[in-house]
């Protein structure tokens, strides 16, 4: 007995010293910097579903996508206004408005080594229908259908490509949906050689990659990193950083932390607190760019109360915009009250609102509410829009609105958002593509208010706001092919909705992303494209 | 009934005369024996103290803990008119943690009454009928073991939604097996002893004999489980705040207050560490009363 | 006793041990599967995301099988379960049972370093405490029980990655590994000590320990804690014993009489104690395991039960509860193997 007890103290002690020995051996804190030809970005990469560009429709995803995959139409890096070629080397559109014929670049190979053609073009695009996955529509809206894809998508040769659209809409909103992560061309023979059961290997593309893009996806491991190893031969430049690796770090702290260590090269999601710290701080800098996510504040028709449109206007001006701005949001969000983002065509700069309470007062009196009600607001359960939504409840407690906070998951959120079952609600929208009609899809076209109609994707219709004229403002819009005219147009929607609609829009997106000074050319691509990794130095 | 020497020979006599009187006399001898121990008084003291300030907490506190002050964000302790400083929304922290006291007790004290007693009936059920239904409830008391008591509680929590009356009803919920365990034991050694037999054999039914026999013979090995437990309690509800699942913002509650300064940790730490000092103080008070009382009442029982 | 009727009755017990070990089981499915079914959240839109077309979210809710009624849907679960297929994933779109392979081992290696410390500390310190009963080394010893007992072990975590990564910069910070030193050791057990040790590389095994240490010595303070106090308890009831008065008697040495008969017969009692301590560890580590971004079980199944990832949910329950009984009962076991009055 004693001789086993011995034994297991023994075998117990062992075990527990040795993995204390190695530490004692290396001394702490002698850690090397981080490699010089990888680049080390900690970020938020949770969003993370999928690899597939058929079905990535979250930042993380698109962002991954941006470097290891082409589109047939492209962003500039150095200049992301206008679009310029991509796989296709130029393009045409003919006379009837609705065909556009695009010229492939010759010489390009996909990570494989397989020559990139029309054919894999074809494929991708018709993929990408057939899978009806979300971002789908992106495309679809264009009349393509699994039905009709022999006809509107099609080539003609190795390195010609022609696509039917069904209605003659602006140029650009077509071209510029090209640009889209959906738009990616894959590698077809490397796809389908991992089909499954016909699923146009779907599965396999969600943690595989067969792109013609500066990287190639090496591994991805959900919620903790992924990483991606250069493709020595991109056709736009060789990339300067070998390896990539982009790691899931939640906090902000943390984030600077890795930062401050020499632990990461870049932390992209740090608090205005944290950036403020780094301000100054040696070998490390800030940059700074305005991107398309806006932060409003929807109140829901449906409810007795909000559908007064007095109440609605109250509201509006019950929010403390430039505080917010100068304090909690300082330097991460730009006040802005319409629902294109700024550098989109047809933004709309006018900010009519600011924090009146004596005004929403008055116009709660109008209403026959003086007394003030009680309403909750939905909000996610992170802590800076719990930071923000506190901000809410305590001015709207200024004109007698009392406010409980419904707090929840991203997707505990969005369900009750979508069965138009809250009240108030904080939310953000990113856009899906870098043309107005995205935004004012969305916002300002609602054909059809009943329960019945289900059009859960448009946020008009989750706050049942019924205006047929505003969506038809919208849908002509769409049609109008000279880009001034198309922009006043817009201009009108957004000031329409702007006073009457039943959303506080109140912030764009400016995202800070810390780094060592030595790194130059991570772009993070503006309002209209995601973030570029080979084009960064170190 | 007032013996010789008044109230303290009373309570010490070793012939005691009523029932009330020998357990007066056995609570006098242990808390005699309690207040030996310098720790167990700490920790008396350390509750005594939650419970005035709680009481207190409009008096106390400083400021209207929700009041915010965008001007005024992250201040350092000692700023003026801020002992503990302010939070990110430029809330008076001493204010706020004066008033997340009341919400602690409150949660210590509902899930406290709530899962014993319940862990309490389905434990002398289950130990003094027997049979089928002690294998039906023990095997749900299996299941409910089974499972990581966090994740149940969260799984409750993202079910019900939620706030802070759904984050006591999932403690609750998560807390109840091990009493069920512990007074199912007690009843087994109590359902063939004799005094129960007597009391059956006068004709006293099955709900009688729990409620009014069984049940108050269980009770005081319970109550050193839930003093053992008050501590657990409140740091799982902590846990719940922090990870959001707890009280809903505005609420002061002390592990939400962590959570929303944990963003601040590194310039300023005051936010995050002053809430997580006030748990670890009310835990410890909560461990060295019930350490104490483990001790003095029954030294072999030790928790899992 | 004849041996048949020794053997028949062993054969009786195992039965009814599986007949309740099954149904427990059988009752942690049912449980969990009701919890994910009644969540707030569309389990649709955790699949399709925020602005699917309806077609696409009709083809989803097929796919699912969320049109069936819940009985049948409960039945269906079941019976890929019983046949090891516990579904995919909506979060990470990998089998389920694969990303369980990926994650677990991370809250093995943590549990189990955390559990070593405790031992290694926690078993001396109840040792000391129960030799040096009543005085102040005891009473010393007791307090830090108790302030780890007191401690929110999140605050803690916090705290400790704030001063000794932050602030000194003793240790490695969150996750497993600095990124740079992933993937150069194959993973065949998926914990990176054993990984590293299996190929040769000091240098990644030293980087994971690095990163290790902080959040096991986090999680070890309440195991510490734990074992030290049940240490104590178990060396005071063996000093109290006949064969120590004998032994004193016979002039063995102290230390003799502490270390190797009193500590001796309290290990049996104390095995149980580690694997229970254990068995908190794996399932208790979940917020260990998000203050320090440990990619692990308990950080899956939150994460999982947060997005109304339902499978991942089930899959991650139903291995934490076989690991929570398997432990016990393997405790149970060994108790009855070592200790021959336990028979």
């Amino acid at each position: 007995m004693t001789l086993l007890a011995r034994r297991l103290l023994a075998a117990a002690l062992a075990l527990g010293l040795a993995p204390l020995l190695p530490l004692a051996l290396s001394p702490p804190g002698a850690r090397a910097d981080t490699p010089p030809d990888s680049l080390l970005i900690a970020t938020q990469i949770d969003d993370l579903v999928s690899l597939d560009p058929a079905e990535i429709f979250e930042f993380s995803g698109a962002d991954a996508a941006n470097n290891i995959y082409d589109t047939l139409v492209a962003f500039d890096p150095r200049d992301l206004g206008p679009l310029v070629g991509g796989i296709a080397e130029r393009w045409s559109l003919e006379a009837d408005g609705r065909t556009y014929r695009f010229k492939l670049r010759e010489g390009l190979r996909f990570h494989s080594g397989n020559p990139v053609t029309a054919e894999d073009a074809v494929f991708s695009l018709r993929r990408a229908i057939l899978l009806q996955q979300t971002p789908s529509f992106i495309l679809a809206q264009f009349g393509f259908t699994a039905e009709n894809l022999d006809e509107t998508i099609t080539s003609d040769g190795p390195h010609d490509l022609t696509l039917r659209v069904d209605k003659p809409y602006a140029p650009s909103f077509f071209l510029t949906c090209l640009t889209a992560t959906i738009g990616a061309v894959v590698d077809k023979q490397t796809v389908l050689a991992n089909e499954q059961d016909g699923d146009l290997g779907h599965n396999w593309l969600k943690t595989h990659s067969a792109g013609s893009g500066a990287y190639r996806l090496r591994v991805w491991k959900p919620n903790e990193l992924y990483a991606l190893d250069a493709n020595p031969d991109y056709w736009r430049q060789r990339p300067a950083m070998r390896r990539v690796f982009v790691r899931h770090i939640a906090e902000s702290t943390t984030q600077r932390l890795l930062l401050e260590k020499g632990d990461t090269d870049i932390a992209r999601n740090l608090s205005p607190e944290d950036i403020e710290a780094l301000a100054g701080r040696p070998g490390l800098k800030v940059e700074e760019d305005l991107k398309g996510p806006l932060l409003y504040l929807a109140m829901n028709q449906k409810h007795p109360i909000l559908g007064k449109p007095p109440v609605v206007e109250a509201i509006k001006h019950l929010i403390d915009y430039d505080g917010l701005a100068r304090t909690l949001l300082r330097g991460q969000f730009v006040p802005h009250q319409a629902f294109l983002p700024k550098t989109y065509l047809g933004a709309l700069d006018e900010q009519p609102y600011a924090l009146d309470v004596a005004k929403a007062r008055a116009l709660l009196a109008e209403a026959g509410l003086a007394e003030g009600f009680a309403i909750t607001l939905s909000v996610r359960n992170v802590p800076e829009r719990l930071q923000i939504a506190q901000s809410l409840q305590s001015t709207f407690g200024q004109a007698g609105i009392e406010v409980a906070l419904r707090s929840g998951t991203a997707k505990q959120v969005l369900t009750s958002y979508r069965a138009r079952k809250h009240e108030l609600l904080l939310g953000t929208w990113g856009p899906d593509y870098p043309d107005p009609h995205t935004n004012a899809d969305t916002f300002a076209h609602n054909p059809d208010n009943s329960d019945a109609a289900g059009l859960t994707g448009k946020l008009m219709w989750r706050n049942a706001w019924d205006d047929p004229t505003l969506s038809a403002m919208t849908e002509a819009a769409l049609l109008e092919r000279d880009a001034e005219t198309r922009a006043a147009l817009y201009r009108e929607v957004q000031r329409r909705l702007q006073r009457q609609g039943p959303f506080a829009i109140m912030f764009q997106q400016n995202i800070q992303s810390a780094m060592r000074d030595s790194v130059e050319g991570f772009v993070t691509g503006g309002a209209v494209a995601n973030s570029f990794y080979w084009t960064v130095t170190k | 009934m007032a013996a010789r020497g008044g109230p303290s020979a009373w309570l010490t006599s070793e012939t005691p005369a009523s029932r009330l009187q020998a357990r007066a006399v056995r609570g006098y001898l242990a808390w005699r024996r309690l207040r030996r121990n310098p720790l167990t008084l700490l920790g008396i003291a350390i509750l005594l103290a939650l419970v005035l300030v709680a009481l207190a907490a409009p008096w106390l506190a400083t400021h209207d803990p929700l009041a915010q002050n965008l001007d005024g964000r992250l201040l350092p302790p000692g700023s003026p008119g801020h002992l503990l400083g302010t939070d990110d929304l430029g809330r008076d922290i001493f204010s706020r943690l004066v008033h997340g006291a009341g919400i602690t007790l409150t949660i210590v004290a509902l899930v406290a009454l709530t899962a014993p007693a319940a862990g309490l009936l389905i434990g002398t059920l289950a130990g003094y009928l027997g049979g089928w239904v002690d294998g039906l409830l023990m095997r749900l008391t299996d299941i409910v073991l089974a499972f990581p008591r966090l994740i149940l509680a969260l799984a409750f929590v993202a079910a019900l939604g939620p706030g802070i009356e759904n984050a006591i009803l999932a403690i609750a919920i998560t807390a109840w097996p091990p009493y069920a365990r512990l007074a199912r034991a007690e009843t087994l050694t109590l359902r063939n002893s004799d005094y129960i037999s007597a009391i059956r054999l006068q004709g006293a039914g099955t709900p009688r004999i729990l409620v009014g026999h069984v049940m108050p013979l269980c009770l005081s090995s319970v109550i050193v489980r839930v003093t053992l437990d008050m501590a657990g309690i409140i740091l799982t509800a902590a846990g719940l705040g922090f990870l959001g699942l707890g009280a809903q913002p505005p609420t002061p509650e002390w592990g939400a207050m962590i959570s929303a300064g944990r963003r601040f940790l590194l310039d300023q730490w005051w936010v995050a560490t002053l809430p997580g000092l006030a748990i670890f103080v009310v835990a410890l008070g909560f461990n060295l009363l019930g350490d104490g009382l483990r001790d003095l009442l029954d030294p072999r029982s030790d928790r899992p | 006793m004849a041996p048949r009727a020794g053997a028949g009755r062993a054969i009786a017990l195992a039965a009814r041990l599986l007949i309740s070990l099954a149904a427990t089981f059988f009752g942690l499915l049912l449980v969990t599967f009701l919890i994910a079914r009644v969540v707030p959240i569309d389990p649709v839109i955790a699949v399709v995301g925020e602005q699917a077309s309806p077609e696409t979210v009709a083809a989803a809710v097929r796919e699912l099988g969320l049109d069936k009624p819940l009985w049948q849907q409960f039945a269906i679960y079941l019976g890929k379960v019983l046949q090891g297929d516990f579904g995919t994933s909506v979060l990470t779109a990998r089998p389920v049972l694969e990303d369980i392979a990926r994650v677990f081992p991370a809250t093995l290696e943590l549990a189990t370093l955390a559990t070593f410390l405790g031992v290694l500390i926690g078993l001396p310190l109840g040792v000391l405490a129960a030799v040096k009963q009543g005085r102040w080394p005891d009473h010393l010893i007791r307090l830090l029980g108790l302030f780890g007992y007191s401690m929110p072990v999140f605050w803690l975590g916090l705290m400790a990655l704030l001063v000794f990564y932050g602030q000194l910069g003793w240790t490695a910070g969150p996750g497993r590994l600095d990124v740079f030193y992933e993937d150069l050791v194959p993973s065949v057990t998926g914990v990176i000590l054993l990984d590293a040790a299996l190929a040769g590389d000091w240098e990644v095994f030293g980087n994971a320990l690095s990163h290790l240490i902080l959040p096991a010595g986090v999680l070890a303070a309440y195991a510490l804690a734990y074992i030290a106090r049940m240490t104590r308890s178990l060396m005071l009831e063996q000093l109290g014993q006949e064969y120590i008065t004998t032994a004193r008697a016979k002039g063995i040495s102290e230390a003799r009489i502490v270390w190797r008969h009193a500590l001796g017969n309290a290990l049996v009692p104390l095995i149980t104690v580690i694997a229970l301590s254990y068995a908190f560890l794996l399932e208790g580590s979940v917020l260990t395991e998000i203050v320090f971004a440990w990619p692990g079980l308990g950080s899956y199944i939150t994460n999982a039960l947060l997005s109304a990832d339902m499978n991942a949910v089930l899959g991650g329950t139903i291995v934490v509860g076989a690991v929570f009984i398997g432990i016990n009962l393997l405790s149970d076991l060994l108790y009855r193997l070592v200790d021959p009055r336990a028979r």
